[in-house]
């Protein structure tokens, strides 16, 4: 047999192998996972990726009854690389609704074309104020918090405890303006610098002298990822944590950072709407389970990964597997689900109203460094542009 | 503005300067020597950062693990020149920038398989993981001012062996007129593997001290292999003293920006305003700095071919 023969044979055997494939699994859910897991944010897509295969393991290797493909693709942290990978996602593979972005630049590049295309997007991260406002929209729902949200809970702290200034920083993207808008919205102290910095940037020297000269009474940093290691592990070699108070949200001052940067950021105190020893079954078996499988602690991105599963499963129970009947789906969800963090419910807008916590990374007698649960900084809180959002309840 | 903010700025600045040019100063021989347009020098810097990564956390020894580095990367550099760069030497600019593109993504994949995607995270060795009273009222990160120690030293050795030994001649006569050199005698060949195999090790320090400041990951060459060929372009291709020069321009101005800029702006106009535009101002000043360069210097500072 020559090539050209071969070759045909092996093509129509490929054409003719495509639609058969599809109508011999006719229920069946395809979950198409975009997220960041190269470079300096892949701890937190990794996180999210592995939590929410675990989560999926336990319900059996099932959604809503209906068993789950993965169709899994690496952002690189670049809107167009996704943009491309969720075309293919809902064209070639015709995923039945998307999830795992972690950036919210990434996520507002290819919003629009999820929603068109009729399909839900479940974000378990990246929670951009553009679509809680004017834009929401009736395909997304978001599991984690508005990106305002942790930040508005340090500001709230920062205020308590009567710190009279404070620098404030954040990379230069959409999620970092929310960041310090959300701080800002809360803090009644006087803001003596707003830093915002390249996406990415990895040396924070000038920044930290700066600070430095300004001498104020806290700082307050959100920088996810490698950023976040990077930031607090310089801010302390230039001895600044015994000068001046570090305040960050949760996501700098999780198991990943923590396992990066180790005893210096010892006693830092950050908020987080999860902790690991948050008191109920689900997080408990997920803790667990995820330590197990995975040999390492979870963090908040984990948590909601794991959530993000459990969301679309009870939304799925709801409508008897079928992702069509979208209204029922959506309301299913918004009206609440147990998850990690116990009941979960939402506003209009597919936002989270829930409780944010404060925690505090110490030293355990055995030489763990961990997040430790310290209070309740809100209870019940959503976010500040729900009223801008012309959904039905 | 106090006196204290600009003498630290200007140290950091100093100090990324001089690792900038541990970068550029391989580079700017390569191109002005060899004429090779090395897309890949950024790898090499990568390899040196992994190896050394790998090895410091194998050993728990900082500089064994900075040693190795060095070491292995120059011994992938021979390997490279004598493999694939040889035989691109005398095929135009296009064939050698396709020629080293297709190593940046081969090296990519490459570590990506051996490592895995994940940044790697390394620590500064303990006894220098403390600030330092370098002023009153100025303490400053003992690591890096190994690294601007460590910077200048090599510099020097650097400058030493190009001005002062015959070695440093046959270089500089090859960069200025490579026939006419050939043609007096100069062994050109073992010249060229050589000066090849220390560009690497260069880069592959610049990439081992950097290790715990930055991150070790993949792709890490390229963001930084872009500031190297400003800083060669800016100091005029195949001069160390440009590139020198060059890189504490870069590093100076660069850090400069982002430290000055956006407060200047918040003075001038609206917050909302600023805030957008300081930052982004800040990070394309080295690139308006090298137009104003080449607009009176199109050579660049300090060119070599006549």
């Amino acid at each position: 047999m020559n090539w050209r023969v071969a070759f045909a044979v092996v093509a129509a055997a490929a054409v003719a192998a495509l639609p058969w494939r599809a109508e011999s699994q006719p229920r069946h859910l395809k979950v198409g996972f975009v997220s960041t897991l190269s470079g300096g944010g892949a701890a937190l897509g990794t996180d999210v990726l592995d939590a929410f295969n675990l989560a999926v393991r336990h319900l059996g290797g099932r959604l809503g009854g209906l068993p789950v493909e993965v169709v899994v693709a690496d952002d690189r942290l670049d809107p167009d690389v996704a943009r491309t990978a969720v075309e293919r996602m809902l064209r070639r593979d015709r995923v039945d609704l998307v999830t795992g972005i972690i950036f919210s630049h990434v996520l507002l590049a290819v919003g629009d074309l999820v929603f068109q295309s009729g399909v839900f997007y479940i974000s378990p991260n990246a929670g951009p104020a553009e679509y809680a406002g004017e834009q929401c929209n009736a395909l997304y729902l978001n599991v984690a918090w508005q990106n305002d949200n942790m930040h508005e809970a340090m500001g709230h702290y920062a205020t308590l405890k009567a710190y009279e200034t404070a620098f404030i920083l954040a990379p230069n993207y959409p999620a970092g303006r929310d960041a310090l808008t959300g701080f800002k919205r809360f803090y009644k102290g006087r803001v003596v610098n707003e830093v915002y910095t390249r996406l990415g940037q990895l040396d924070y020297s000038a920044e930290i002298a700066q600070i430095r000269a300004a001498r104020p009474r806290a700082v307050y940093a959100f920088y996810p990822g490698a950023m976040g290691v990077n930031f607090i592990k310089q801010y302390a070699e230039a001895g600044l944590m015994q000068q001046v108070t570090l305040l960050v949200p949760g996501f700098s001052a999780d198991a990943d950072v923590i396992r990066a940067v180790g005893k210096p950021m010892v006693g830092v105190y950050n908020s987080s709407h999860w902790a690991l020893e948050l008191f109920n079954p689900i997080n408990r078996r997920f803790v667990e389970d995820f330590r197990r499988t995975y040999g390492r602690t979870p963090t908040l991105y984990a948590a909601q990964g794991y959530d993000t599963a459990l969301a679309i499963d009870h939304g799925l129970r709801a409508t008897g597997g079928d992702i069509s009947r979208k209204a029922e789906f959506r309301k299913a969800i918004l009206s609440g689900f147990d998850s990690t963090r116990g009941k979960v419910r939402f506003n209009r807008n597919g936002y989270p109203v829930q409780d944010y916590y404060l925690r505090q990374v110490v030293e355990l007698p055995n030489g763990e460094i961990v997040n430790r649960l310290r209070g309740t900084i809100f209870r019940n809180h959503g976010d500040a542009y729900v009223s801008r959002c012309r959904l039905p309840e | 503005m106090p006196a204290v903010l600009v003498v630290e700025q200007l140290l950091n600045g100093v100090q990324f300067g001089l690792m900038l040019f541990l970068l550029s100063a391989g580079l700017t021989l390569v191109l002005g020597i060899m004429d090779v347009v090395n897309l890949a020098h950024g790898s090499l810097y990568m390899l040196g950062a992994y190896f050394a990564a790998t090895v410091a956390s194998a050993t728990g020894s900082f500089w064994a693990g900075v040693a190795a580095g060095v070491l292995l990367t120059a011994a992938v550099g021979v390997l490279l020149e004598v493999s694939v760069l040889r035989r691109v030497y005398t095929r135009d600019h296009l064939s050698q920038v396709l020629a080293t593109f297709a190593l940046i993504l081969v090296f990519n994949e490459a570590v990506r398989m051996v490592w895995g995607p994940q940044a790697l995270h390394i620590s500064v060795p303990p006894e220098l993981a403390r600030p330092v009273q370098v002023l009153p009222g100025l303490p400053y990160s003992a690591y890096r001012l190994v690294l601007l120690g460590v910077g200048a030293a090599l510099a020097a050795l650097l400058f030493f062996l190009i001005h002062r030994t015959r070695l440093g001649m046959w270089v500089r006569a090859g960069a200025s007129n490579r026939s006419m050199a050939q043609a007096m005698g100069v062994p050109i060949r073992q010249v060229f593997t050589l000066v090849f195999a220390v560009s690497a090790a260069l880069s592959a320090v610049a990439g081992a001290l950097l290790g715990p400041i930055l991150a070790v990951q993949v792709g890490m060459g390229e963001d930084i292999l872009i500031l190297a060929f400003v800083v060669i372009v800016l100091g005029g291709i195949g001069s160390v003293k440009g590139s020198l020069l060059g890189s504490l321009l870069v590093g100076v101005v660069d850090t400069a920006g982002r430290a000055f800029l956006p407060p200047l702006f918040a003075k001038l106009m609206a917050p909302e305003v600023a805030s957008n535009l300081g930052p982004t101002l800040a990070s394309v000043l080295i690139y308006l700095l090298m137009a104003v360069v080449l607009f009176f210097r199109p050579r660049g500072l300090f060119p070599v071919h006549s």
